[in-house]
């Protein structure tokens, strides 16, 4: 690996998700000098997990590849991807950066002509499709990943596989001997946008995600409604691979909840809304949706949008807190059962397919952070007047990508002040 | 503020959801939920009774006091706290429900012929009479709840229960005059009647 300099002019941002890689562009492009750290193998995070955004229904593909252009144009960025911040010392305009660099066992030379991964037989979970479907032991994280270059999974090291991937390259790519690297940074400012992940669907004992396969989330929901995802862009049911045309939607489910998180995760009513386009755009009037729901919060100008699904016949608002799921054994179908609190009317619904519209919680764990941040009580970093740490995007609250690249681009500001004030000092 | 405006202030400011959380156990919980209905939806109960939780917070929040008060509802909750653990307002909903039907009962509003309102006050009795649960003389007195006819056959039925609980010294025969006591049966008495009267100058300014 070539050099990376960087001084106390430098920003450093975390995390290449959407706030990360907006954040180091606006400052890119400002003329400061960014490093981005990704610890996937690929930049991207969750936004190109998605199938549509709300409201526009467009592909997030489109201004995700937007986004790769001008990180590829730009001469002032530098993307480190398969690291993480191990720790953070110093202060604001001279900060101390330990960054762990993991191995991708493919170097440079790699032309993503995907040979490799035709030799090698192991599969593992996809992580792209949050395992509903399989990858290969050498493999290209999505297709569309930046940098395009493959990964050699490290579960295969010391297997035939790995041999039969290195003798598969015609570019001498493959490199089995790089070992973990440890990189001292100094930086001036820090951009901190590690994001969000779902919440942990099994903990809601209620809803069975555990126990009843034709219970899943909205995230692998996305996933199944992507013509490149592991169902082809069909809504098949986990149980048995019928398609699934009777859907329900169960809002809440983790947030506003003091035994799980206690905050709105903002996105999930609208995620919702926007799913039941893709049950009318599958099945059109054979497609039926219904929404369990509490309140709906489509806040703003994305009211317009849930007026809209409001106006379909074919979806269906129920008020009310899904009580718990059963499974109907023979048919495999989830049974919701509950009380319509419009009119107090108990109910016990069979529906093909249950999509939990989880909750968002912070990707690093409140104790695990390596950098000196204030955390609130649900996770999230709150701004502070001290130091040139930002939070940027979903690691400074539940946001939607609209709101969150807002948020990267304030941050982006930021930073440039700090590093501004440390040229200036600098004569 | 216009006339109109104070005056459908005055209209909604509603004293019985302050009554209760005034006088009722936990009861200044009740505005705190959110009518998610997860309660009602939770509850193993749930078809039998007239109002399932969330609508009797509903309820008192209208104003609606006699028809939660006199409502049986509250007396069907069998503590299995289904409710509690998944209220997601963390509301103590079983408690709840237990202060409403104590409050109820202090007012003489519950429902007379609720069994498990009759079988509660049978057994604050028998307890309270010698700090002690007597389980022979509470047994025997819920037999005979519904008549004396119907007392003699549950007996019956039950014999052989009896017998074997008293050959295995679980039941005493001897319970039926007197009983065992607590050790200061009459200092017990003064607390429980200093509480009630505690009790009713804070309830004085609601009632009727």
């Amino acid at each position: 690996m070539s050099e990376i300099v960087a001084t106390n002019q430098t920003i450093l941002v975390v995390g290449g998700g959407i706030s990360g890689m907006t954040a180091a562009l606006e400052a890119a492009e400002c003329g400061k000098q960014v490093i981005l750290l990704e610890k996937n193998p690929s930049l991207g995070g969750r936004v190109s997990q998605l199938y549509r955004y709300f409201p526009k229904m467009c592909h997030p593909t489109c201004g995700v590849e937007i986004n790769y252009r001008r990180i590829k144009a730009n001469r002032n960025l530098r993307v480190i991807t398969m690291a993480e911040v191990a720790s953070v010392s110093g202060d604001e305009g001279n900060y101390q950066v330990k960054v762990k660099i993991s191995p991708r066992y493919v170097n440079e030379n790699c032309t993503a002509c995907g040979e490799c991964s035709k030799a090698v037989e192991a599969e593992f979970d996809d992580e792209y499709n949050y395992g509903l479907g399989k990858r290969k032991g050498a493999y290209l994280p999505y297709a569309m990943a930046y940098p395009q270059r493959y990964v050699i999974d490290p579960r295969i090291l010391g297997s035939d596989d790995a041999g039969k991937a290195k003798a598969a390259c015609k570019y001498d790519a493959i490199d089995l001997e790089q070992q973990e690297q440890e990189v001292d940074l100094n930086v001036g400012a820090i951009i901190w946008a590690t994001g969000w992940r779902p919440y942990d669907a099994a903990k809601i004992q209620p809803y069975g995600y555990d126990r009843i396969a034709n219970v899943i989330t909205s995230v692998e929901f996305e996933r199944m409604a992507d013509p490149y995802g592991p169902t082809g862009g069909k809504i098949l049911r986990p149980s048995d691979g019928k398609e699934a045309k009777d859907i329900a939607f169960i809002q809440c489910a983790g947030s506003r909840d003091r035994n799980h998180l206690k905050h709105c995760s903002r996105i999930c009513c609208m995620a919702s809304l926007k799913q039941t386009h893709y049950v009318r755009e599958k099945y059109g009037d054979d497609g039926k949706a219904t929404i369990y729901y509490i309140d709906i919060r489509a806040i703003d100008r994305i009211d317009d949008f849930h007026r809209k699904v409001k106006e379909d016949p074919n979806v269906t608002f129920v008020k009310s807190k899904v009580a718990s799921i059963v499974e109907d054994k023979a048919t495999g179908n989830p049974v919701l059962r509950g009380v319509n609190t419009e009119g107090y009317h108990r109910y016990e619904n069979p529906h093909d397919l249950v999509v939990l519209a989880v909750g968002m919680e912070p990707s690093v764990p409140a104790d695990q952070f390596p950098a000196d941040v204030t955390i609130n009580e649900e996770g999230f970093i709150e701004p502070t007047s001290q130091g040139a740490i930002f939070a940027a995007g979903c690691s400074s609250d539940a946001l939607d990508v609209n709101r969150a690249v807002q948020s990267a681009t304030a941050s982006a500001l930021r930073a440039i002040q700090v590093v501004n004030r440390v040229a200036g000092m600098e004569g | 503020m216009s006339n109109l405006n104070t005056q459908m202030i005055e209209k909604y400011r509603n004293s019985f959801l302050r009554e209760v959380e005034a006088n009722v156990e936990e009861g200044e919980w009740v505005k705190m939920c959110m009518q998610c209905g997860v309660c009602s939806g939770s509850c193993p109960f749930g078809p039998h009774w007239e109002h399932p939780p969330q609508e009797i917070f509903m309820m008192i929040r209208a104003g609606k006091r006699d028809d939660v008060l006199t409502s049986d509802s509250m007396w069907m909750c069998t503590s299995c706290y289904n409710c509690i653990v998944r209220c997601p307002r963390g509301l103590p909903i079983t408690h709840i429900m237990h202060g409403l039907a104590h409050y109820a009962h202090r007012l003489g509003l519950a429902p007379k012929e609720n069994p498990t309102h009759k079988f509660a006050i049978k057994f604050w009795d028998n307890l309270t009479r010698t700090g002690r649960v007597n389980e022979l003389k509470l047994g025997l007195a819920l037999y005979f709840m519904n008549g004396f006819s119907e007392g003699i056959k549950t007996s019956l039925k039950m014999k052989d229960i009896g017998l074997g609980m008293w050959k295995t010294k679980r039941l005493s025969p001897m319970e039926i005059v007197g009983g065992h006591k607590c050790k200061d049966v009459s200092g017990l008495h003064k607390i429980l009647a200093k509480a009630r009267e505690i009790e009713e100058s804070k309830a004085q300014k609601f009632s009727g």
